[in-house]
């Protein structure tokens, strides 16, 4: 068995601490686009990250392999490689595997061999498991099991690249600007305590999930155990992870949309449920009666990012930036609001979202800004 | 024929002949008869052994002529034979009885409080000024489900939760009843516990009519002598509370004798004035697990399922086995009591020698339901010998979801811990029913006194939380990663779930 806290946090902190530039742009009609102006925009929150990680998500990404499962999977060794592929083989159907492009550059060093497959899941091997749950066992069992290699992402449509080095650099290894997509999140990393791991980049992803996440969670401690109480083993020590696992409890095992899942990880404070009306009160009570033990606390940005959709916030007292933009029907999220106007100079809109107030970029809803209630919302028109 | 006691005086009261104006408080102020006046020498004099060393003298000399200290007793150094095993032989040999002492184990076992320590944020993480910030203590005590069911059109919740009891701080009054403590204490623990937005527990005395104002912050005990248990009782809680057992004498019953059961204590108790008032060991109708779910589930329905139901037991070698059975039987809420839970009267050899410490069995529980996937299922209270803000810091970082206090409040309220509850002489007029001491404790002043404990305990909690960078106290239940441990071995920080100090 390995162990990836030993990589990922040789020196067993309690967490990985780090802090780092966010960047997210959604496009909620659906039309794809090239990376290029997200990769310009987070080059322009260089000096939030220290050259230890870099790394974008992007949705829509693989329409031609839509409905396979698109496993992104670094090697640090050939062996690793073999026995990886032995193992899909095995438990899945292979559709395509393939190294994923890169070009040589100076900025880059060693990296590690990543590549990409598109898989099916065969029915009868999921023995009456639901087929993200099959997935998510097996992507557990590469990272916790075989030597050498982790899963980057492992969602449809989508995919998670990343690596040591200042996310613009990244970009350019990856041929990044090659890729279209309708929902891109980048990140740049500042951490303290470990030591460059390309694993331990962000986004973090399991699943269809992404999370790029800026700051340090003082509830990690509990957060954790509360989670290992639903059978998520936190393998890497960090708080990142944490965040990805209670979106993936919440959302797809408890089925909770996503702006009840912010009103759990950031949710009001006691006095401002008092002062809702009343079934909101109970609504927001009851939540922080029963998932208090998820509640984020301590300084955080976060985007997550799913199927046709983005959602951004800060810990309930912004103790981490956040700023929103709108342009037409494209949502941008950014750790600075430069980065934004630096591509899109002219916004229809741009605002710093309250603490704890999540900002929803929804290929469903037109985008969610500031303060809405849930009555509102219901009466929005879909 | 009276023969003379070998028992030496425990302290020695001094005097001081240049301040003394023979004003006689300390003779009415002193309870154990050690001050008396002579007056053919108008003089105040002391039979000194019968001094307790409670400092209610000290306190109430107008001229602070008086100063109480421990004899020295230097027997030959013995680290066997201690004074006090001497001494509690001389005892036994002119009594023939079983000696009771009062208050809690003072024994030196390891206060495991004493060797953790408490995180805060520096650089990485900004502390919160909770001067400026809001700094959440408000906790719910009750059974959760362990996830919510809405409607996912309106958003309305699907799911129903069990009755929850708001309290605005995670600190309350522990079971003291009505007969151990006299009724002006009951009555400032009530008014305190009503201003502060928390909860006090009658105790297995039942509830004074004139407390029932009080009732939507007490919790009333059901216990073995079930005494003042009826309908009204039991409806008018916020929390009912099955007393199994009690940290200060686990697996013993209790005695009010005969002399303190006043027509009050009686018509409350609801026996005949006069009787002893027995407390069995066991609850005579739960002799295993399933007769405590039927016990449950007996005061669920007699409340129609409006009140969480807790059960208290003493912290005792399998706390976490009886625990998990508790949860499964039906408690919507554990208490667990410390081997320093305090009470009115305890046999000492089983107050100094049974149970185990708070700390370990509170992590433990709390450890093991986690592993069984039912701690959302009940809140754990804890209690016995929890003594400052730090005290609740730690338990709560351990996994409590709130903390019971007895001794503390009672220190409050002028209690120094002189042991002698079980006389009902108590001078502070704290634990007794003699209504020339009872008057001691003025509920106004009672209630100012506790609604000042929790206040400055809960600012002293706020302040360590901010410092944490954490501003709800939900982020600190069980958030074991902010304690560290000082002075423990391998398989102590293995059963606290905590590292040690440095790494
Ligand atoms: S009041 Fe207390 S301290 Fe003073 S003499 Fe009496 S027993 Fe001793
Ligand atoms: S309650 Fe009274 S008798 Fe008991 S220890 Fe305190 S001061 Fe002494």
């Amino acid at each position: 068995m390995k162990d990836l806290n030993e990589t990922n946090n040789p020196y067993c902190d309690d967490k990985v601490i780090d802090a780092c530039s966010i960047f997210g742009m959604m496009n909620t009609t659906g039309e794809r686009f090239s990376g290029e102006c997200v990769i310009r925009a987070i080059a322009n929150m260089h000096v939030r990250g220290n050259g230890l990680g870099g790394g974008f998500a992007i949705y829509g990404i693989y329409p031609e392999y839509a409905g396979c499962y698109a496993f992104h999977i670094m090697y640090l060794s050939r062996e690793g490689k073999s026995e990886v592929e032995d193992f899909l083989k095995d438990r899945f159907r292979f559709m395509t595997a393939e190294e994923v492009p890169t070009r040589r550059t100076q900025k880059i060093v060693n990296p590690p061999l990543v590549w990409r497959y598109f898989l099916e899941v065969d029915q009868q091997k999921c023995n009456g498991q639901p087929q993200d749950d099959y997935v998510m066992d097996r992507v557990m069992e590469i990272n916790t099991r075989i030597k050498d290699a982790f899963v980057f992402s492992s969602g449809k449509d989508m995919a998670v690249f990343k690596g040591v080095g200042y996310p613009e650099e990244i970009a350019e290894y990856f041929c990044l600007e090659e890729y279209e997509g309708y929902l891109w999140t980048a990140h740049g990393r500042f951490p303290t305590n470990t030591p460059g791991w390309w694993g331990g980049a962000h986004p973090f992803s399991i699943l269809d999930w992404t999370v790029v996440h800026n700051g340090e969670i003082s509830s990690y401690g509990i957060n954790r155990r509360y989670l290992e109480g639903f059978g998520y083993h936190c393998t890497m020590q960090t708080d990142t992870e944490v965040i990805a696992y209670a979106v993936d409890l919440l959302v797809r095992k408890h089925g909770l949309p996503m702006e009840i899942v912010a009103k759990i990880l950031a949710p009001p404070f006691w006095d401002d449920i008092e002062r809702c009306p009343e079934d909101e009160q109970k609504l927001f009570r009851t939540l922080r009666q029963v998932y208090g033990s998820l509640l984020l606390n301590g300084p955080f940005t976060v985007i997550i990012a799913n199927h046709g959709e983005m959602i951004g916030f800060t810990d309930r007292i912004r103790l981490r930036p956040l700023t929103a933009g709108v342009k037409d029907s494209v949502l941008y999220l950014s750790s600075e609001e430069s980065a934004i106007r630096l591509i899109c100079p002219d916004l229809d809109q741009a605002w710093i979202p309250m603490g704890g107030e999540p900002v929803v970029g929804s290929l469903e809803r037109p985008i969610v800004s500031k303060g809405v209630t849930i009555a509102e919302r219901n009466e929005a028109p879909c | 024929m009276k023969v003379k006691s070998y028992l030496p005086p425990k302290f020695i009261v001094e005097r001081n002949p240049d301040r003394c104006i023979q004003c006689q408080v300390c003779v009415n102020q002193c309870s154990f008869d050690v001050h008396y006046y002579d007056a053919e020498d108008d003089e105040v004099r002391s039979h000194e052994e019968n001094c307790v060393g409670c400092h209610r003298c000290v306190v109430f000399c107008p001229t602070n002529a008086l100063t109480i200290r421990k004899n020295p007793l230097d027997y030959r150094e013995n680290y066997n034979w201690r004074p006090e095993v001497i001494e509690d032989i001389t005892k036994q040999a002119e009594t023939g009885g079983v000696l009771l002492t009062g208050m809690g184990n003072d024994k030196g076992y390891r206060i495991y409080w004493d060797h953790l320590v408490i995180n805060a944020s520096q650089v990485t993480n900004p502390s919160i000024d909770p001067l400026r910030e809001p700094m959440e203590l408000i906790t719910y005590l009750g059974r959760k489900p362990d996830r919510l069911e809405l409607d996912h059109n309106s958003l309305s919740l699907k799911t129903e939760l069990a009755p929850q009891v708001k309290i605005e701080v995670p600190v309350m009054f522990s079971a003291m009843s009505y007969g151990a403590v006299s009724l002006n204490v009951q009555k400032s623990l009530a008014r305190a516990a009503t201003e502060a937005g928390t909860l006090w527990n009658t105790g297995e005395g039942g509830l004074h009519h004139s407390l029932y104002e009080y009732a939507d912050n007490t919790i009333v005990q059901v216990a073995s002598g079930r005494f003042g248990v009826h309908s009204r009782y039991l409806n008018a809680a916020r929390i009912i509370e099955i007393k199994i057992g009690q940290g200060a004498k686990p697996g013993i019953g209790g005695h009010l004798p005969g002399e303190k059961v006043s027509a009050d204590v009686a018509a409350t108790r609801t026996i005949p004035q006069g009787t002893d008032a027995l407390s069995p060991a066991p609850q005579h109708d739960i002799y295993s697990i399933e007769d405590l779910a039927q016990l449950i589930h007996a005061l669920k329905e007699a409340t129609n399922y409006t009140k969480p139901v807790a059960v208290k037991i003493a912290a005792v070698h399998n706390s976490a086995a009886i625990a998990i059975g508790m949860v499964r039987a039906g408690a919507d809420i554990i208490v667990l009591d410390g081997f320093r839970g305090a009470t009115g009267a305890a046999p000492k050899v089983i107050r100094d020698n049974v149970g185990i410490p708070i700390e370990l069995a509170l992590a433990s529980v709390d450890s093991r339901l986690r592993q069984e996937g039912i701690r959302s299922q009940a809140s754990i209270v804890i209690s016995g010998g929890i003594r400052s803000s730090g005290d609740v810091v730690k338990a709560i970082a351990l996994g409590a979801d709130a903390i019971y206090i007895g001794t503390a409040a009672l220190v409050a309220l002028g209690c120094t811990l002189c042991q002698q509850c079980h006389t009902g002489k108590c001078a502070w007029g704290i634990c007794t029913t003699n209504p020339f001491l009872t008057k001691r404790i003025n509920p106004d002043i009672g209630t100012r006194r506790l609604t000042n404990l929790l206040r400055s305990w809960s600012l002293e909690i706020k302040d360590i939380l901010g410092g944490m960078g954490i501003n709800a106290v939900e982020s600190l239940r069980g958030n074991r990663l902010h304690l560290r441990g000082i002075g423990l071995t391998k398989t102590e920080l293995e059963i606290l779930g905590v590292k040690m100090a440095g790494n």
